[in-house]
């Protein structure tokens, strides 16, 4: 076995997570793009424990299933965040999310004001059922 | 060039690919599918690479859970059907730095590595894992147990609008 042919693999869709991180707009995609890096550092670690001879077999392999459960939990989390920000703005572009809100107050109630007062289909939903959920 | 360099070959190669087409693919949907190509491809890799039981589970929670997760995403966002051209921002710096980091990456390791040939170690079996698992990795498993809670109810709390909105 040729062990650099699986490390330029992991090479190559490492940088490909990279650029699809930085190229995407779309958060979904952004995560996506996340899942191929975290795939190339699995990769990464199966072949080294192929490779190199450690003290305690079968580490690499390990700490891949630690990454596996680790994108597990983050992919979960960051569906969570994508979906609220969904109901807040009705977008998921990531360069449309204002990331400087705590200096200006004055700015900080009106999108809010617009996402509850002109509310997309899903959004108005959405706290229509939380509402009639507190109400019951 | 042995049998297994050629699987690694070819299932390298259809990982890259379809991994270049989820970064570049018009259609959200489509991405999500390229990326089961992908993870598919790879957890050929894990297999061809001993590593049995990262290898399935690559398949049970990537491609089972994430891979679904994921497109609950799209379809929860109303992403459009089709092909859709405002998923890309100016690709210049982001060609740049991807480009750099994978080739810097592949450099560095062929430079490493060059054209030696290892053997193959003895097979990553459930139970030699587990062995491992829960003698010297015992700690960060427990930890990683708890991690997993903290993201359940963290998640949970994120996506209830009446929580923690209490003005």
């Amino acid at each position: 076995m040729r062990p650099v042919i699986p490390y330029v693999t992991a090479a190559l869709l490492f940088g490909l997570g990279v650029y699809g991180v930085l190229r995407r707009r779309n958060a979904v995609l952004v995560l996506i793009a996340v899942e191929l890096m975290l795939n190339a550092v699995n990769l990464i670690l199966v072949t080294a424990d192929a490779t190199v001879r450690a003290a305690l077999p079968h580490s690499g392999q390990v700490f891949a299933l630690f990454v596996i459960v680790l994108a597990a939990a983050e992919v979960g989390v960051g569906l969570a965040i994508v979906l609220q920000l969904y109901r807040l703005r009705a977008t998921v572009a990531v360069d449309e999310i204002p990331l400087a809100e705590g200096p200006t107050p004055a700015e900080e109630p009106t999108p809010v004001r617009t996402a509850v007062g002109a509310p997309p289909p899903a959004g108005g939903a959405g706290t229509g059922a939380a509402e009639a959920g507190e109400e019951r | 060039m042995t049998g297994a360099d050629v699987l690694l070959l070819a299932l390298g190669a259809v990982a890259v690919g379809s991994g270049v087409l989820v970064v570049t693919t018009k259609h959200l949907v489509r991405a999500g599918l390229y990326l089961v190509v992908c993870l598919g491809a790879l957890a050929g890799d894990y297999l061809v690479l001993t590593a049995e039981l990262v290898a399935w589970v690559q398949v049970l929670i990537y491609v089972g859970a994430v891979v679904v997760l994921l497109l609950f995403a799209v379809m929860l966002t109303r992403a459009p059907i089709g092909a859709s051209d405002d998923l890309d921002r100016p690709g210049w710096p982001a060609a740049l730095t991807g480009g750099g980091t994978g080739l810097g990456l592949a450099a560095l390791l062929v430079d490493a590595y060059r054209w030696t040939a290892v053997d193959l170690p003895e097979a990553g079996t459930a139970e030699r894992l587990g062995g491992q698992l829960f003698r010297t990795w015992v700690l960060p498993f427990e930890v990683l147990s708890v991690l997993l809670l903290a993201a359940l109810v963290g998640a949970v709390v994120l996506s209830r609008p009446d929580i923690g909105r209490s003005r």
